[in-house]
C-alpha cells in the first residue's frame, strides 16, 4: 500500500505572530518555520502504519517556495521514503493547493492520503476535505485513532458533539488531529540519511492548475487589544464580581 | 441575494448554534433553512419557528459529508451563498462541497461587512483577515457564537427534498459525551478548567460551580488529553470557539492557542496561583489562589450571596 502525506510549512505554532502595521499581513521575515504540528501527527501515523508492515511506501509532498524543503526533509528523516517538493513562490488559496495535490494523486495513485487537520497559520481547514472532493474519495476529517484491516478504514474522529466512528473504503482522504499519536523527533542519523532519500522538485507552473487567489484579500489587522484589568485579594472579591456580571447579565 | 443555510443539530434537536447563523446568513439575503437528518421532522419543526427564515428544505439523509455535500450540490445552483456553521459538520462538509464546485471557500466568519466582504481569524486568532468574494457563489461558514441569535416567533413553511444520496463512508458508532450542561459554543457563562484540575473528579468540582451559575464547563487541551476531561470540552484554536458574556478560568496558564478560543468573551475572570500566568494578565478580575482552596469557598459566597442560575 502507497501513501501520500501532504505537508505545510508554517510559522513555528511557538511564536507569537505580528502583524505588519500596514495591513498587508503577517510578519514572517526572520521568524522560525516548521511543520505545521497536525501534519507532522499525518506523518507519524504514516510511519506507524508502515513500521506495522501495513504500508510499504511514504511518498510526503508539499507545496511552497524553495526553503519547504527542510519540512520535506523533516518527514524523511521521521520515515516517510521520497518527497515531491512542488515549488511556488506565490501564496496560493486552499482550492488550488488541493488542485495540485490531485495532480500529484493522480500520478501517483495512492491508496491512502494523509494530511494535517488544519494549517497554524490560515486555519482553514479546507485541504483534505477539498482533495477528497476532487478524486472522489470519502474522507474522515479530525481523526483521533485509525485502524486498517486490508482495505477498509476504520477511523475514530473527534466531532463537537464527543466522537464517532467512520468505516470507510480505501483509498481515502484522512486528516489527523492532536490526539491521533505522538509525533516522533527523528534522532540525528535519521537527518542525515533523510538527505539521501529521494526528493523530486516540480514547479506549481508546470501543474495545469490555475495558480491566480479567487478571493481579494483587502486587509489582515490585529485583533481588538484587551485593557489589563484588576487583582482581587480575597475569594469573597472575586465571589462579589462574579456575582456583578451575573447581575448585569440578568438585566439584559 | 438568497442564502441556503444548513441547520445545525444534534441528537434530534435543533442546536441553538442555528438561531445565531440565521441572524449571521440573513444579512446577505433571505435565508432557507436546509435540515438533513435520519429523522428530520422535529428539528425542521423547531427550525420553521425561527424569525427570518423564509423557508425550511427537509431531507433524510446520512450525516457523512459525502452525503451532505452532494444533497447541497443538488440545491446549491438555485442559490448565491450556500453556508453552515463552522463547527465539526460545517468544517467538514463545505471545503468539500467548494472543492466539487470550483469555488473558493471563506470559512469561520466572525463579521460581515457586506454581503460579499467577510472577516476571518488567521494565526489562532492573532490577526484578522478581511477579505472581498467576487465569486458567483459564496461557500461560507460563521462562527455562530459571533452573532446574536435571531428570535422565534416566525413560521417559515416546510418544503421536503427527495434525497437518495449515497455515501462510501459509514457511520459505525457516535460516542456521545453524556451531560445536562448547557452547550458550550452558545453558553452565556462558562467555566473552564486546566490541568491543574488535576483529576476527572478535580473537574466535578469544576462542574459544582458551573452548576451554581447555569454555566457551560469546558477545559485546556492539556487537561483533555490528560482525560480529565472529554474532547468535546476542549476550548481553543483546534477546539470550541466560545464568546460567553463570562468566562471563568480555572487553572489555566493562557496559552495562545487556548486564549484564541476565549477572544470572543465580554469579561474573563481567572483562577491561578501563579500571577504571572498570561491569562492572570489579561484577565478583567484576578485571584491569586489554590484552585483547590479557592474554588469551594468561591461556591460557597456565591450561595451566601444568593447567585443562582438555573440550566438552560
Ligand atoms: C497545534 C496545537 C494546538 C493546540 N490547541 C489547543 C486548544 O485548542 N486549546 C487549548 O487549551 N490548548 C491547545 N493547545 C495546547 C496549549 O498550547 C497549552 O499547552 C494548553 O492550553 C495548556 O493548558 P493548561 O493551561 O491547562 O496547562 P498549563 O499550561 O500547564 O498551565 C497550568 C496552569 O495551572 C496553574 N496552576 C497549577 N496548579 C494550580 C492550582 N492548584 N490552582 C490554581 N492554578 C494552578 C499554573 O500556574 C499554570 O498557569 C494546542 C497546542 C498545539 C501545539
Amino acid at each position: 500500500m502507497k501513501i501520500l502525506v501532504a505537508v505545510k510549512r508554517v510559522v513555528d505554532h511557538n511564536v507569537r505572530i505580528r502583524v505588519r502595521p500596514d495591513g498587508t499581513g503577517v510578519e514572517t521575515a526572520g521568524v522560525r518555520m516548521s511543520m505545521n504540528p497536525f501534519c507532522k501527527h499525518a506523518v507519524e501515523a504514516a510511519v506507524q502504519l508502515a513500521e506495522a508492515g501495513k504500508a510499504d511506501e511514504i511518498v510526503v509532498v508539499s507545496i511552497g517556495p524553495k526553503n519547504t524543503n527542510d519540512v520535506i526533509l523533516t518527514a524523511l528523516a521521521m520515515g516517510a521514503h521520497r518527497g515531491i517538493l512542488v515549488e511556488a513562490e506565490q501564496t496560493l488559496e486552499t482550492l488550488t493547493i488541493a488542485q495540485l495535490l490531485a495532480k500529484i494523486v493522480d500520478e501517483e495513485q495512492p491508496d491512502l492520503i494523509l494530511l494535517g487537520k488544519q494549517a497554524v497559520d490560515d486555519d482553514s481547514n479546507h485541504v483534505g476535505q477539498m482533495l477528497a472532493a476532487l478524486t472522489n474519495r470519502p474522507q474522515a476529517t479530525f481523526a483521533s485513532e485509525i485502524k486498517l484491516d486490508g482495505t477498509t478504514l476504520e477511523v475514530t474522529r473527534e466531532v463537537d458533539y464527543g466522537r464517532e466512528t467512520l468505516s470507510l473504503p480505501l483509498p481515502a482522504v484522512v486528516t489527523a488531529d492532536l490526539r491521533l499519536n505522538t509525533p516522533r523527533n527523528a534522532a540525528l542519523p535519521m537527518v542525515m540519511k533523510a538527505r539521501s532519500k529521494p526528493l523530486a522538485v516540480r514547479a506549481a507552473a508546470d501543474l495545469g492548475v490555475d495558480l491566480t487567489p479567487r478571493l481579494i484579500v483587502e486587509n489582515i489587522s490585529p485583533p481588538p487589544e484587551r485593557v489589563a484589568g484588576r487583582s482581587v485579594a480575597s475569594v469573597a472579591e472575586f465571589a462579589a464580581a462574579v456575582a456583578a456580571e451575573v447581575n448585569e447579565m440578568e438585566a439584559l | 441575494m438568497s442564502v441556503l443555510l444548513l441547520a445545525e443539530h444534534d441528537n434530534g434537536k435543533l442546536s441553538p448554534a442555528t438561531a445565531r447563523l440565521v441572524a449571521a446568513a440573513s444579512q446577505l439575503g433571505p435565508v432557507d433553512l436546509l435540515v438533513v437528518a435520519e429523522a428530520p421532522a422535529a428539528i425542521a419543526e423547531a427550525a420553521s419557528t425561527l424569525s427570518h427564515v423564509r423557508k425550511v428544505l427537509v431531507a433524510q439523509g446520512q450525516s457523512t459529508a459525502e452525503a451532505l455535500a452532494l444533497t447541497l450540490e443538488s440545491c446549491a445552483q438555485r442559490y448565491q451563498s450556500v453556508s453552515a456553521n463552522a463547527s465539526s459538520v460545517g468544517k467538514d462538509v463545505i471545503p468539500r462541497l467548494a472543492a466539487k464546485l470550483d469555488i473558493q471557500p471563506v470559512t469561520d466568519i466572525v463579521a460581515i461587512a457586506a454581503p460579499n466582504r467577510f472577516t476571518r481569524p488567521i494565526y489562532a486568532g492573532n490577526a484578522l483577515e478581511t477579505v472581498t468574494d467576487p465569486q458567483p457563489l459564496h461557500l461560507l461558514t460563521f462562527r455562530a457564537s459571533a452573532f446574536r441569535p435571531v428570535a422565534a416567533g416566525g413560521s417559515a413553511p416546510v418544503e421536503t427534498l427527495e434525497n437518495s444520496v449515497t455515501s462510501l463512508a459509514r457511520l459505525l458508532a457516535a460516542h456521545r459525551n453524556q451531560s445536562d450542561v448547557p452547550d458550550l459554543s452558545t453558553a452565556q457563562i462558562v467555566i473552564g478548567g486546566g490541568v491543574s484540575v488535576g483529576s476527572a473528579e478535580g473537574f466535578q468540582l469544576i462542574e459544582k460551580l458551573g452548576k451554581t451559575l447555569g454555566a457551560a464547563v469546558g477545559a485546556t487541551r492539556a487537561a483533555v488529553d490528560a482525560g480529565y476531561a472529554p474532547n468535546d470540552w476542549q476550548i481553543g484554536q483546534t477546539g470550541k470557539i466560545i464568546a460567553p458574556d463570562l468566562y471563568i478560568a480555572i487553572g489555566i496558564s493562557g496559552a495562545l492557542q487556548h486564549l484564541a478560543g476565549i477572544q470572543g468573551a465580554k469579561k474573563i475572570l481567572a483562577i491561578n496561583t501563579d500571577a504571572e500566568s498570561p491569562l492572570m494578565k489579561l484577565a478583567d478580575v484576578a485571584l491569586v489562589g489554590d484552585l483547590f482552596e479557592v474554588v469551594p469557598q468561591l461556591i460557597a459566597e456565591l450561595e451566601k450571596l444568593g447567585v443562582s442560575r438555573p440550566t438552560g
